[in-house]
């Protein structure tokens, strides 16, 4: 059996998924047995490869980065994981959608500084006017809800796709989870 | 005078069952073990067919029925679990999700809530249709409870408890379509309310997190429902 590549990629959340990721703990050895972890925040690579299998992708979409990293994540995966209610979502980062990506700015950068109050304009990515979930920006084959899923729920799904199966994601975790 | 009752024989999901002439699809369903999703629907509460997550196939009729407000007929043929009911009752969710603002992470019911439950039951891993974000409010002027507009489904539970349980008829729905509301009174605050009797009926029968208690951890929000159909029962042998 071939070895899979594997990559985890950190968007517009809390890396709570992530940290659940790690919690798999000894699993992880088993698991990385049969695969590459070829890209991921808690991996020190720059950029994202080509031809990578399984690519898990934690957060929202809700800035300029996130949309770049995504469409280039996308192209460059053969099956894409929403990975925790963010990805699934928009979770809490979505919760700026009623009020707009300006009122954020204003609050953050404006109301709440005494010295030198200005918004950011550079270094830091601009944020989209609205927060999405992965799915409404690029099509999504797996989806994982839980904020964040079980490092149980994890490694199921993981050992599906590593099967080349597709897990049922329902009978293992849901929204808030 | 007691009229004599007629039985009705049908078929659901091809089992033969029975049930009483003035009974519900949905009831002679669950009386036999068979499981239809609901959630307007409460037992002790008028059943009104407005959540469409009961809808049932029933040989020979085109269009789909509500279970809960259809009665069951002799030689009726049900069907509550086809591929096609599955796939409507998950649409179903997908819109409720995405009309409100539903972020399950951080709700006061976490754990505790049926739309959230049902989505995974039924299958719902996400939602297909863009989400809407709209701008509601929340109203804590209550001094016990809260009404979170975010949260509601329009299910109209609390609307119902109120006026047929308890007798106050404070809650109401107002607006049309998607700018539905439930309300107080007359859309006004809901802790300068005359009518309302702090009896919290509405939120124990609510089944989001719509209405809640103030001051309790999230572990204890489980909404009690067991008082309903004692109340209904003892009200129906005083008559």
């Amino acid at each position: 059996m071939s070895t899979k590549r594997i990559a985890t990629v950190w968007l517009d959340g809390c890396s709570g998924c992530h940290m659940s990721f790690l919690d798999m703990d000894e699993r992880l050895i088993e698991l990385f047995q049969q695969a590459d972890l070829v890209y991921s925040p808690l991996v020190d690579l720059k950029e994202f490869p080509p031809d990578v299998d399984i690519t898990l992708v934690e957060g929202a979409v809700s800035s300029e980065e996130d949309l770049h990293k995504i469409l280039m994540v996308r192209e460059r995966t053969r099956t894409l994981v929403a990975f925790g209610d963010c990805a699934v979502t928009g979770n809490v980062p979505s919760m700026r959608n009623p009020f707009g990506a300006n009122a954020v700015l204003q609050r953050a950068y404006l109301e709440n500084v005494t010295l030198y109050p200005q918004v950011p304009r550079e270094v830091i990515p601009a944020l989209c006017e609205r927060v999405r979930p992965v799915h409404e920006v690029v099509k999504v084959d797996v989806f994982i809800p839980g904020c964040p899923p079980s490092a149980e729920t994890i490694y199921l799904a993981l050992s599906e796709l590593l099967a080349g199966r597709m897990p049922d994601m329902a009978k293992l975790t849901r929204f808030g989870a | 005078m007691n009229q004599p009752v007629r039985v009705k024989t049908l078929k659901i999901d091809d089992r033969d069952v029975s049930g009483r002439e003035d009974e519900t699809i949905l009831e002679v369903a669950r009386q036999n073990g068979i499981f239809i999703p609901t959630l307007c629907h409460l037992d002790g509460l008028t059943s009104i067919g407005a959540c469409r997550l009961c809808l049932v196939e029933v040989k020979g009729v085109s269009r789909l029925l509500p279970a809960c407000v259809t009665r069951v007929e002799e030689g009726m043929e049900v069907y509550t679990q086809s591929e096609r009911l599955q796939k409507y009752r998950r649409m179903t969710l997908e819109l409720l999700f995405s009309e409100r603002n539903h972020i399950c992470s951080v709700c006061v019911v976490n754990g505790h809530c049926e739309l959230q439950s049902l989505a995974q039951t039924l299958g719902m891993t996400h939602v297909g249709v863009p989400y809407r974000f709209p701008r509601l409010p929340v109203d804590a002027s209550h001094e016990r409870f809260v009404v979170d507009h975010n949260r509601c489904i329009l299910c109209t539970r609390c609307v119902r408890v109120c006026d047929e349980i308890e007798g106050a008829h404070t809650w109401d729905v107002m607006g049309r379509g998607i700018d539905s509301r439930v309300i107080t009174d007359l859309s006004e605050p809901w802790g300068d309310s005359e009518t309302c009797t702090s009896c919290g009926k509405c939120v124990n029968v609510c089944p989001t997190g719509a209405l809640f208690e103030k001051g309790k951890p999230v572990a204890d929000r489980l909404k009690k429902r067991q008082f309903l159909p004692y109340l209904t029962m003892m009200r129906e042998e005083r008559r």
